[in-house]
């Protein structure tokens, strides 16, 4: 019981971590110290934040490495932007025209997260890697060759171009290829970011402390020893992929209703912002909800901390990731530190009893 | 004639892969980690041959000469600095990201010293294209030497490692590295020794690339690598012959996916194929299934 | 009606034979060994029995009904529970939460309720933690509950592999070498925890062991394996005393 009460508290740190940089961000906002451009980053941030968490249910919590969590958000933005796009005028109050886009968006990456889950996840380690790296870039490739217009006669779809859709005078077209999706409402906010963090955090924690999150960490533990005490190992491993891929299908979501124009290209939806939630997991700490987050913050601005250093920027970044990989898991970096710790402790020990 | 010409197109760019893949296998096979970094060496090799041929004057051969000793020489510098402190870290995946670390650090670099804009590349390959079946076929001087260039190193490759010492150092590294170390055998060396050859391999494979696509950014090693490393995988990552075999169907499937299919779904259709043959053969085409003991 | 009744088991590994015509009949409550030298099948007869390989032959009974074919998690759901030579815990996972995952098919509740906290949550949580420091009492675990399995000692990691082996509710335990790597005084006190464990729980045993002071102090039967095959069977005296067995393990 004691154990439980431990876990809770851990829980409630978290949640109130991120109240408090929330309310910090809005006083700094509201005395005018943000720059607009930091402001511009703190939606995306929010969907950086939550693709962090969800993936990380993936890599610390299931222990399998996945590349291509960005697809996953591609789905849920691709859908939710359509929906949103297509019901502005059916749906005009924003909070509910969200709200079922989020749903959709989060279902639509769920269930792409089933059927890639299905045959990949017997896969292992870097195999399971490669191909979710595989997917990411099939669905963003699909998404620039897909062309879908609107007009009376209801929905038309082509592969070719906008003008193969053979569209009626008036009709509209909703997905235009590599142009994207143009025209999206403009629904989120800091504010609902922050609270769709708190949600993604919610089910992730609670998913790990319940009876799933057992077996799935079990799972990632020792498989064959999972199943002689009859853990269903397809069963969990599909449940974290597919939460997991859910979502990254919020995060998508967020990400979309915060564009004037939506458009899948490597540096949004490409491996590389796959490997960049990755980065964060990792330096983060592995399984470490918390340390996620800390990390996508850290890491989203860094770069626009060192603005003032211009060109260099990006290689400081470069380095610093480097140099804090090393200092974090080198073997030998952490026997230092534990000596040095050791060391401070020792000292600070010997002061209080001479004090004494 | 097209099918000929696309054919031996792919076989081409496949030998591109192939070399590449190389690197990422061998590296694979004996420090357990993909250097995710290695597209980028790529890079920096045809930016080294690009500025001893444009700036120094350099001919293409020393040029060449040059660019693979640079590129070895980094390669051996990143393992010894970025890699090997975290050889024996607790996750594998520490490794995976400071590679990924390193190629930030390698695309910034040449960003800084190259800029952004696209350098065209002037080949480097002095044979002439041969023209066959009276004009209708054309084969580049680019094509030829692509080809040649990946049958000697593959069959070098194979014999180096089949007849030397430090081949067979290496086998026994990539097979168990605590018994090869108690067996004397100079553990770090060879790893070093890997990324080097892995490195010289990148920079040919950079100049072959840059000579039969000319147009040069800090982002070009990028799509490649991350394609060869697919082949890699496709062909049984850690078999040399799966490297050869994966580069070439590779380059094969993605030149008649861009003319038989769709130009746009090129990559789609490579990454399609390499999903199919995983879920058929978990583990690539030559590779070992080991089973997990109970 | 015998709790384990295996007749013709065989299976083949590429051209090896591991195992040929075994068989071997357990009754309800006994405490039963497989013996044999190193490499002569025994943790290959164990994974057959748990559906980690699948028989090339042979009918495998468990309490009259055939488990061949049956999947590892089904097996263990029928009945059969087992631990590992090579010790196989949730390392990064409490004492107390390896328990519960033995634990999962016997206390359900869904993954919904279980991310909304919904009562039964709590209840069934509730009911887990008892059960399994219950158990883990028995072992004289109960003061660890809380640490990573990967830090306790060795005897101990042995320990709770049995506690969480008895945690899925098991007809018949399969221990696999529970004394390999355990000092004389360690090895006694488990001798008397086994024992303990087949009169509270009514279990039926079959261990895998190559301390003959372990097998001969608490097995009431045994089966000689060698080269896959069973070279003798019956009660543990009688079978020590075969010359047969002794030729097999001493050699001429």
């Amino acid at each position: 019981m004691k154990k439980m009460s431990k876990t809770t508290k851990n829980n409630m740190v978290t949640y109130l971590m991120v109240i408090v940089i929330f309310i910090v961000v809005q006083l700094l906002v509201s005395t005018g110290n943000v720059s607009s451009l930091l402001q511009g980053l703190l939606v995306p941030l929010c969907a950086y934040i939550i693709l962090a968490v969800s993936l990380n249910l993936t890599v610390g919590i299931l222990g399998e490495l996945s590349l291509g969590h960005a697809g996953f958000m591609c789905v849920g933005a691709f859908t939710s932007a359509f929906f949103s796009k297509c019901m502005v005028e059916t749906i005009p109050v924003t909070g509910l025209r969200y709200f079922l886009a989020l749903l959709i968006g989060a279902a639509a990456a769920g269930i792409c997260g089933i059927l890639i889950g299905i045959p990949v996840l017997r896969l292992k380690g870097d195999y399971l890697a490669i191909v979710t790296l595989a997917f990411g870039e099939i669905i963003k490739n699909i998404v620039n060759v897909l062309f879908i217009g609107r007009d009376e006669n209801g929905f038309h779809f082509s592969t070719k171009d906008s003008l193969s859709l053979g569209l009626e005078d008036g009709g509209k077209v909703i997905v235009n290829g590599p142009q994207g999706i143009t025209g999206t409402p403009k629904d989120s906010t800091f504010v609902i970011g922050v609270i769709l963090i708190l949600i993604t955090l919610f089910i992730v924690l609670n998913l790990m402390h319940s009876r799933s999150g057992r077996a799935i960490m079990a799972i990632r533990d020792n498989r064959i020893a999972a199943e002689s005490v009859g853990i269903n190992i397809t069963k969990y491993k599909l449940m974290a992929f597919s939460i997991s891929a859910a979502l990254a299908g919020v995060a998508g979501v967020i990400y979309a209703h915060n564009l004037a124009t939506l458009t899948a290209q490597p540096k949004n939806f490409g491996y590389n912002m796959s490997i960049m939630i990755l980065v964060f997991v990792v330096l983060g700490g592995i399984g470490n909800m918390r340390g996620s987050i800390l990390a996508a913050i850290i890491l989203t601005l860094l770069p626009e901390l060192l603005r003032a250093l211009s060109d260099y920027r990006m290689l400081i970044y470069a380095v610093v990731l480097i140099v804090m990989m090393l200092f974090n898991w080198s073997p030998k970096a952490i026997e230092w530190r534990e000596k040095y710790s050791a060391k401070f402790r020792r000292k600070k020990n010997n002061s209080a009893k001479e004090a004494a | 004639m097209s099918f000929i010409s696309y054919l031996i197109n792919g076989i081409s760019l496949g030998s591109v892969y192939a070399i590449i893949a190389l690197g990422y296998t061998m590296v694979y096979g004996i420090a357990k980690m993909l250097n995710f970094a290695h597209g980028d060496v790529i890079m920096i090799g045809a930016y080294v041959v690009m500025t001893a041929i444009a700036g120094a004057g350099l001919s293409p051969l020393l040029a060449v000469l040059l660019a693979i000793i640079f590129c070895t020489i980094l390669g051996v510098v990143i393992e010894s600095v970025a890699y090997r402190p975290l050889l024996n870290a607790a996750s594998s995946l520490a490794v995976l990201i400071t590679a990924i670390g390193v190629s930030y650090l390698l695309q910034n670099l040449a960003l800084l010293i190259f800029g952004a804009n696209t350098k065209s590349f002037s080949s480097v390959v002095p044979a002439p294209a041969l023209v066959l079946a009276g004009g209708n076929l054309t084969i580049s001087g680019e094509t030829m030497v692509t080809i040649a260039s990946c049958i000697v190193i593959m069959v070098g490759l194979t014999l180096f490692i089949k007849k030397s010492k430090a081949g067979q150092a290496m086998l026994a590294v990539s097979e168990d590295k605590g018994a090869a170390q108690l067996m004397g055998v100079n553990v770090n060396g060879t790893i070093a020794l890997t990324f080097a050859i892995g490195s010289a391999l990148a920079a040919v494979a950079g100049v072959l690339l840059c000579s039969a696509y000319p147009s040069l950014t800090p982002y070009t090693g990028a799509m490649p690598g991350i394609k060869a490393f697919v082949a890699a995988v496709f062909g049984g990552i850690g078999s040399i012959p799966g490297a050869l075999i994966g580069g070439i169907l590779l380059g094969v499937i993605e030149i008649f996916g861009k003319a038989y299919i769709s130009s746009q779904m090129a990559d789609a259709i490579v990454f399609g194929v390499l999903i199919i043959v995983l879920i058929v053969k978990p583990t690539g085409i030559l590779g070992k299934n080991i089973q997990e003991k109970v | 009606m015998a709790l384990l009744e295996v007749n013709n088991l065989g299976i083949s590994f590429g051209g090896l034979r591991a195992v040929n015509e075994f068989h071997l009949k357990i009754e309800k409550g006994c405490l039963y060994g497989l013996i044999g030298p190193n490499g002569a099948g025994k943790t290959t007869v164990f994974n057959l029995l748990t559906g980690v390989y699948k028989p090339s032959e042979g009918v495998i009974r468990l309490d009259g009904e055939n488990i061949v074919g049956k999947k590892t998690i089904d097996i263990n759901k029928a009945g059969v529970a087992r631990t590992f030579q090579n010790i196989r815990l949730f390392k990064d996972l409490s004492v107390l939460d390896n328990v519960k995952v033995g634990l999962h098919n016997h206390y359900k509740y869904s993954t919904l309720e279980g991310i909304f906290r919904l009562p039964k949550y709590h209840k069934m949580e509730k009911a887990m933690d008892e059960k399994a420091l219950e158990l883990l009492s028995v072992f004289d675990l109960d003061k660890e509950a809380s640490t990573l399995a990967a830090n306790l000692p060795y005897g101990k990691q042995r320990k709770l592999e049995i506690t969480r082996a008895l945690a899925t509710e098991p007809k018949l335990l399969l221990l696999d070498e529970p004394a390999a790597g355990m000092n004389p005084n360690e090895t006694k006190e488990l001798m008397e925890t086994i024992r303990f464990v087949r009169d509270e729980f009514h279990m039926t045993i079959l261990l895998i062991e190559h301390d003959m002071k372990l097998v001969s102090g608490i097995c009431e039967e045994l089966t000689v394996l060698n080269f896959g095959e069973a070279l003798a069977e019956g009660k543990t005296s009688d079978v020590l005393n075969n010359p047969e067995v002794i030729k097999a393990y001493l050699g001429e």
